[in-house]
């Protein structure tokens, strides 16, 4: 069974047809790439899946379960999280704690247990639990700097290690190393691969640098006008012909890239 | 092993011994100030001893009225809400005669539940629509108040409300009645800041930070802002069930908008992003209206002048200076004395 599928789904927004009858089935542990031109429906799909906006028509599935129509805190919680496209973080809060209000659903505090504290072992677990997140993203030395004081690449960095506090099952990142330097991307596209071989989170991806999703993905969505254009891997994708002019003769930049046949 | 001399270890030394000082600071602040104001009632005039027990009351308001603000939620009910409290304290005590013990939590109650009315439209609304939405749920309220005549005694309210008493203990008269206010204060705030400290209250500033990565991690925003909401709703019911027996008669006028106007003032004079801001909000302006008071028909127009001046000149309120005050303060008196003493000497050898 796959662990993220949708059904005919649709997001309209009036006339424009965003999203548009999209069968989409992800197998756990894959990593699974979204591309398409600009306004192909991407950010659309992910803002559906996550339930930021609700579906104008069709289903979504995650580990079988329904959960298109529910809130994203509860989708959270059957484990299904996402990051954002822009720079998304609790600016007055430090790294540490940024990671530590993201494991809101697993501490499950009560009034009274906030009035007696008394869940203060429970939240020494917590805390290590962030700690050691953090450590893998490899933020824990700077975990008390307030967040919006670090450079972009630490705060996208930031970003996946609060999707992370979760314990998501699936994890859908929005243009992960958008505006990164080459170091960063690499870092990055290191960690996402980590994540897939060992902490075993399915990851969906959306991107538009070729490079990574190529490098990363063993297969790939292309949308196009919220049409789901063609499916497969990387190689197959960079030669289809409709997926090159679809993006309008940019196969060039496939091309550059060194990953065109 | 370095030995004791090891000018580092030394170094440590003082650091954790000022860092015990630093630590041990605010709870001997916090100390003096209640052992002053446990003495104070019995040196002060009655009109000061009125006027610090109208204080404790308000001090719950500005307290729990900053507690849903953490959200990012500025509502404008949180006077009529405190008038729900009264009114339902005032009711409950005439008609069911039930003690004062009971009948204050019980005010808290009706007041949540006012509030949890009120919220429940009101999540569809955010920012200024909330704002003038509140308004507009709390003025219908009110109208209910002025119109009705039973059981709310329309314009001219409820009156004769009994005196209030614990186990054959008259707290009516003036001290009794002032420790009574203080102790619930005192209560209240304990539980506002342990709530403010805690996960949730991180959870409620996290909302007001970043509504949609809040619900993406796993924060049900609307049910977050609800309980903030409610909550603050409670302890205005407790300050309005204690407002009621302090009057004994209360009426619409208590609760309307001028009133709410003096709550607004007194956290953006005091901001609102810690705890104590509103607090020193409060104090300042509790202050400045008794020192004004032979010009009371310019209060008006000072109170305006005072939050323009603040909204432009100091945004985040008096609590934003803290951080800059608070290091010359934080020093040791050692310390305190050497800088005289080097301010002296320049001083002297200037002149």
């Amino acid at each position: 069974m796959a662990l993220l599928e949708t059904k005919g789904l649709s997001k309209h927004f009036g006339g424009l047809k965003a999203v548009s009858d999209l069968d989409l089935s992800v197998e756990e542990g894959e990593i699974r790439g979204i591309i398409g031109p600009n306004g192909a429906g991407k950010t659309t799909l992910f803002n559906v899946i996550s339930g930021t906006y609700k579906p104008t028509s069709g289903e979504v599935f995650l580990n079988g379960e329904r959960i298109s129509g529910l809130r994203p805190s509860r989708i959270a919680a059957k484990g299904g999280v996402r990051t954002f496209q822009r720079t998304a973080l609790f600016k007055d809060f430090t790294v540490l704690q940024n990671v530590s209000i993201a494991r809101h659903l697993l501490a499950n505090e009560s009034l009274l247990g906030a009035v007696f504290g008394t869940a203060r072992r429970m939240e020494k677990a917590h805390e290590a639990r962030a700690l050691e997140i953090l450590e893998f993203i490899g933020l824990a030395d700077i975990k008390n700097e307030l967040s919006h004081n670090l450079p972009h690449g630490h705060q996208r960095a930031l970003g996946v290690a609060m999707a992370l506090a979760t314990e998501p099952r699936l994890l859908m990142l929005d243009e992960p190393v958008a505006g990164m330097n080459p170091q960063e991307t690499a870092r990055m596209t290191e960690l996402i691969r980590k994540l897939r071989d060992e902490w075993k989170i399915t990851i969906l991806l959306v991107e538009h640098d070729m490079r990574t999703v190529m490098g990363l993905c063993e297969y790939i969505t292309v949308l196009n006008f919220g049409h789901k254009l063609t499916e497969g891997a990387p190689k197959e994708i960079v030669s289809n012909q409709e997926v090159i002019e679809a993006y309008l003769g940019s196969d060039n930049i496939l091309e550059d890239d060194g990953f065109a046949s | 092993m370095s030995a004791p001399s090891d000018p580092r270890t030394m170094g440590t030394v003082v650091d954790s011994r000022r860092e015990r000082l630093r630590r041990l600071g605010p709870w001997l602040v916090l100390g003096l100030t209640l052992a002053v104001l446990c003495v104070l009632p019995f040196e002060m005039r009655p009109y000061h001893r009125e006027m610090t027990m109208v204080f404790f009351i308000n001090l719950i308001m500005v307290t729990s009225y900053r507690l849903i603000t953490t959200t990012g939620d500025w509502s404008f009910a949180h006077i009529v809400l405190m008038g729900a409290g009264a009114y339902g304290a005032a009711l409950i005590a005439k008609h069911a005669g039930l003690p004062f013990g009971v009948v204050v939590p019980m005010a808290g109650i009706v007041a949540a539940l006012v509030g949890a009315a009120f919220i429940v439209p009101l999540l569809r609304t955010a920012g200024f629509g909330f704002f003038i939405a509140s308004f507009a749920f709390g003025e219908l309220v009110r109208l209910i108040w002025v119109k009705v005549q039973f059981p709310f005694g329309g314009a001219r309210g409820i009156i004769n409300i009994p005196s209030p008493e614990i186990l054959g203990l008259k707290l009516g008269s003036s001290i009794p009645y002032y420790f009574t206010c203080f102790i619930v204060a005192l209560i209240s705030l304990t539980i506002l800041y342990r709530i403010d400290k805690s996960r949730m209250g991180n959870a409620w500033k996290a909302i007001h930070g970043d509504e949609m990565l809040a619900e993406c991690v796993g924060i049900n925003v609307a049910h977050h802002r609800s309980f903030a909401f409610i909550t603050g709703a409670f302890f205005a019911g407790i300050a309005g069930g204690l407002l009621a027996f302090h009057m004994g008669a209360i009426d619409p006028r208590n609760f309307d908008l001028t009133q709410m106007v003096y709550l607004i003032i007194w956290v953006v004079v005091g901001g609102a992003v810690t705890f104590w801001g509103p607090i020193i909000g409060l104090i300042v302006v509790t202050i400045a209206f008794e020192w004004t008071r032979p010009l009371l028909e310019w209060r008006p127009l000072m109170f305006g002048a005072i939050l323009i001046l603040f909204l432009i000149f100091l945004p985040g309120g008096l609590e934003s200076l803290l951080p800059k005050i608070g290091p010359t303060l934080c020093r040791s008196p050692v310390e305190q004395l050497a800088r005289v003493r080097r301010w002296l000497t320049t001083f002297v050898a200037r002149t």
